[in-house]
């Protein structure tokens, strides 16, 4: 029985995951610098260990309103495409172990942003959990494409 | 055979480095006779070269170092003084070294240069009668010596001869290397039968070396080995510390390291997929590893200045005796580092302006005295970290630029236009001398005005991204500054506030900053557009938080920062400057490339991001309306643009307009009483066609009283059989505009606003002006120009 491993994050109440060798790593930060001209799925600039990370804001990319970035916020860091690009979520979840046999695509109801970025669906206990497509995820350009 | 061609090989290459000493030391020891630091120094590098040419075979070479030699000989026992003839006459000694040297690197033998009448010269100074205790010897010669030339194949015999004779076997050379035991026993520190024993058991195969044996037995102090291993260790320790690397290899090796860090990205990243914690970490010890590597690599590149000032003390004599001037060198900085491949770049134009400023710099004794200065001149040579760039300064204290006649001469060669003059800044006349067309040889010597010119200096310096400016003061001096990057991955930047947000200005593009109070120091609307008038010429602003489309503030209390980039200047209003500070740039995520704004982002010291602004993209963008509109303006008139143009300067209202006087075809005075109106429109009669008109001041909204008079100014344009008048208020002058101060409007009929004779004056849009008049103008030639707009 094959399973892969998620790492959970909540944003708006809803339980997404992303696989967990996608993740560089997850840190609370709390200073962004803003990028003025930017996509509005950007949230800022900041300083990891000396490198500089944009951070796409998931809440923008799900068509939800900006994180308001005051106080820290949770980064979930992913290794993009030979840069970091980090995501912020409202809440860090669990990793979680998860059957292939618990996928299911989409629900045909779900529409909108989010139906753009999501490839499934996993049935927990008690919840659902969307995996998101992190290219997708951190397209910043996706929706003005 | 192969292995004699690479001991000449070797033997060439560091003759050259040492002939290049020996050059900067007779310098120095004109300045200080006295020193015999210097002449021991000249007088081993000379006989190293005696000593290997002769081992090599190459007699004459060997024949003309000793001549050399025996001179110096004499000048280190104090035979005879250290006098500037003495000088000249090494440094040509020198020189013929160098020409030997050089036909032996060419076609490997040393049979053309001429080096009988050398060994003349040299044999004369060394006979001439300025000391009694010349010894007898050497007086018999003394009468041949005048450089007739007549016993000139026998004087170097005699020379070689004698000279070893009278001074038998130099000390320092001979100690430089002297075996460690020998040292050591001399100095009294061991004995004898000890380093022998030491020496027979390495024979014997201890691998140990001789001073660690002596050491470890007790036979020696640990200070006497390690100071007799001190003055074991050759004199000039840079260059015997150092090995000879080709730069191809470094070039290849750098390369090398580049690819190594794109592998190592790669592998990082399958790594990281495979998750395994284990090869995670040795990926990331790769990574450091190979980052170390790269600095270090790029390390091996960098050069101390004085590699390029080493052979100038040289040129400033040599161009100073000649021109019957006297000229004091200083060098400040010369430990400087920079690129190698850079101070190739600088080293023809440092030359240049070095030997510029002997020639028209510094005056010749007589003026600098008249003017109350030392009669002897100073050049300085100055090299200095900046940020992220070296600056080097080419420094003397002569009688500085005649502004007036650069001036002139700018206007006599066509460069720029008498009316110009006036409203110029003195440092701007003075950047004339950069100009391609402005030719130094008119000026008072016959000297310089060969190899690179000024305008090369300039050309030179800006392919490597480094910047020349020039200051002088009238009678203090001038001051020649090339700015080099040091690398450009580190710069020298101002942090702003914007809008409460921090960013970052890479120095080099701003010129100055002025804090607009709202009183003396205020900013103007030029029909809407802001500008600034700094010391009376316009500089079109560019507000930061406009251009970042953020909320606009006041304009009171904010600083402008007047920058330069891609040739054009403008004001960046922000909101405060913070301080300089140098930045590490960092490459911004791809995803901002876009915006274009922004040049890269840095860690600011508090630890926060801060974004760098991209001057050139700000420009650009602040001058994009005016440049398109200049071209279809040049493009209906079928000219090109570019340079300065005439303008026909009108008033309208309280406004001056300035219309391109190509476009004008008359002025007229027309009587009021014969305007006429057909429809809404009015119209003349002119030259039996039917002329209509257009009032300026409507069609740019200046709604002024109408001028009393009997008659009304137009200016008329013709093309293609017809014709339309625009009516201005009054003619004020004709004038003479450089597109330069330009600045475009927001305001519908203008294509800008300019400074002419010192004044705020809006170019008019002649298309749109016509137009307004009459609508058809152009329906008939110009029907494809009309499509477009």
């Amino acid at each position: 029985m094959a399973s892969r491993q998620f790492a959970t994050f909540e944003v708006d109440g809803q339980l997404f995951g992303v696989e967990v060798h996608t993740v560089q790593e997850v840190l609370s930060y709390n200073e962004y610098t803003p990028v003025p001209l930017a996509p509005p799925a950007v949230g800022g600039l900041f300083n990891l260990r000396g490198q500089v990370i944009a951070a796409v804001d998931l809440r923008v990319q799900l068509g939800l309103a900006r994180q308001a970035l005051q106080g820290p916020v949770m980064n979930v860091i992913l290794r993009g495409d030979g840069e970091p690009v980090s995501l912020l979520v409202d809440k860090i979840g669990e990793v979680v172990d998860l059957d292939d046999e618990t996928f299911e695509p989409p629900p045909d109801t779900l529409s909108g942003p989010t139906r753009e970025l999501v490839v499934g669906t996993f049935k927990l206990d008690g919840r659902l959990m969307l995996a998101l497509d992190v290219n997708q995820a951190v397209d910043t350009y996706r929706a003005t494409n | 055979m192969e292995d004699l061609g690479e001991i000449v090989g070797e033997f060439l290459m560091e003759s050259h480095e040492n002939l290049d000493q020996i050059d900067r030391d007779l310098v120095s020891l004109e300045q200080e006779p006295g020193s015999r630091d210097l002449i021991s120094r000249i007088f081993r590098a000379i006989h190293t070269i005696k000593g290997t040419s002769g081992f090599l075979a190459f007699s004459r070479l060997e024949k003309l170092a000793h001549a050399g030699e025996s001179l110096l000989s004499r000048l280190r026992d104090g035979v005879q003084p250290v006098t500037p003839e003495t000088i000249t006459v090494l440094l040509l000694c020198i020189d013929g070294v160098r020409s030997i040297l050089s036909s032996i690197e060419e076609n490997g033998s040393e049979a053309e240069v001429d080096i009988e009448s050398m060994i003349v010269r040299i044999k004369a100074q060394m006979d001439a009668p300025t000391d009694a205790a010349a010894p007898a010897a050497e007086a018999a010669p003394a009468e041949a010596a005048p450089a007739e030339g007549g016993p000139a194949a026998e004087a170097p015999v005699s020379v070689e001869h004698e000279a070893p004779a009278a001074r038998p076997a130099p000390e320092p050379v001979t100690d430089q290397r002297q075996p460690l035991g020998q040292m050591l026993v001399d100095a009294g520190a061991a004995q004898a039968s000890d380093v022998a024993s030491a020496l027979q058991q390495q024979i014997e195969g201890d691998e140990r070396k001789l001073g660690t044996i002596l050491l470890e037995e007790g036979k020696a102090a640990p200070t006497a080995v390690s100071e007799a291993l001190q003055s074991q260790a050759p004199k000039r320790s840079i260059a015997d510390s150092a090995i000879r690397v080709d730069v191809d290899l470094l070039d290849t090796l750098m390369n090398m390291v580049g690819e190594l860090v794109l592998a190592r990205n790669q592998l990082v990243r399958g790594v990281m997929e495979i998750g395994d914690s284990g090869l995670v970490r040795s990926a990331q010890r790769l990574g450091m590893i190979t980052s170390e590597l790269q600095e270090g690599i790029m390390k091996t590149r960098m050069q101390p200045i004085e590699h390029i000032w080493s052979k100038l003390p040289r040129v400033v004599r040599d161009l100073s005796n000649s021109l019957g001037k006297q000229v004091a060198l200083v060098m400040e900085g010369k430990e400087t580092e920079l690129d190698r491949s850079l101070l190739e770049a600088v080293k023809d134009p440092l030359t240049h302006l070095v030997r510029n400023a002997v020639d028209h710099g510094i005056e010749e004794p007589e003026r600098r005295i008249a003017a109350g200065k030392d009669p002897e001149g100073t050049l300085t040579l100055r090299a200095y970290h900046e940020g992220g760039h070296v600056a080097v300064e080419v420094a003397d204290n002569g009688a500085g630029l005649n502004v007036e006649r650069i001036a002139q001469k700018a206007v006599e060669n066509g460069l720029l236009r008498p009316e110009q003059i006036p409203n110029m800044d003195k440092r701007d006349i003075m950047a004339m001398v950069f100009q391609p067309g402005f030719s130094t040889a008119a000026k008072v010597t016959n000297v310089s005005g060969r190899g690179v010119g000024m305008d090369v200096v300039k050309t030179n310096i800006e392919n490597i991204g480094g910047a020349v400016s020039v200051d002088s003061t009238p009678g203090e001096g001038t001051v020649w500054r090339l700015t080099i990057p040091l690398t450009l991955a580190i710069i020298q930047a101002l942090t702003v506030d914007c809008a409460d947000q921090r960013y970052v200005v890479p120095q080099v593009a701003v010129l100055e900053l002025v804090f607009i109070d709202g009183n003396t120091t205020k900013v103007e609307y030029a029909s809407g557009a802001p500008v600034y008038r700094l010391r009376g010429k316009l500089l079109p602003l560019v507000r930061l938080d406009r251009a970042l489309g953020l909320e606009v503030g006041g304009d009171q209390g904010v600083y402008i920062m007047v920058l330069q980039a891609d040739g054009r200047r403008f004001g960046l209003v922000v909101d405060r400057v913070l301080n300089t500070e140098e930045v590490v740039v960092k490459a911004l995520n791809t995803r901002f490339k876009d915006i274009g704004l922004y040049a890269g982002a840095t860690i600011l010291g508090d630890g926060k991001v801060g974004l760098i602004l991209d001057v050139s993209s700000l420009a650009r963008r602040s001058h994009l309306a005016v440049d398109s509109e200049r071209e279809t303006v040049s493009d209906k008139r079928g000219q090109q643009g570019g340079g300065t143009e005439r303008l026909l300067v009108t008033a309208v209202g309280e406004r001056r307009v300035a219309i391109p006087l190509d476009t004008v075809t008359r002025l007229e005075e027309f009587p009021r009483d014969r305007i006429e109106h057909a429809g809404s429109r009015e119209v003349v009669q002119y030259r039996g066609q039917i002329l209509p008109l257009v009032r300026l001041s409507h069609l740019l909204g200046a709604y002024g009283e109408e001028l009393e008079g009997d008659t009304v100014s137009v200016v008329v344009y013709s093309e293609g059989g017809k014709s339309v008048a625009l009516v201005v208020d009054r003619i004020v002058d004709i004038a003479e505009n450089s597109t330069t101060a330009r600045r475009d409007a927001e305001e519908d009929g203008l294509v800008g606003t300019a400074v002419i004779q010192q004044r705020v004056t809006e170019l008019l849009d002649v298309r749109r002006a016509i137009l307004a008049a009459d609508p058809n103008f152009y329906s008939d030639s110009m029907d494809d120009m009309l499509v477009e707009a």
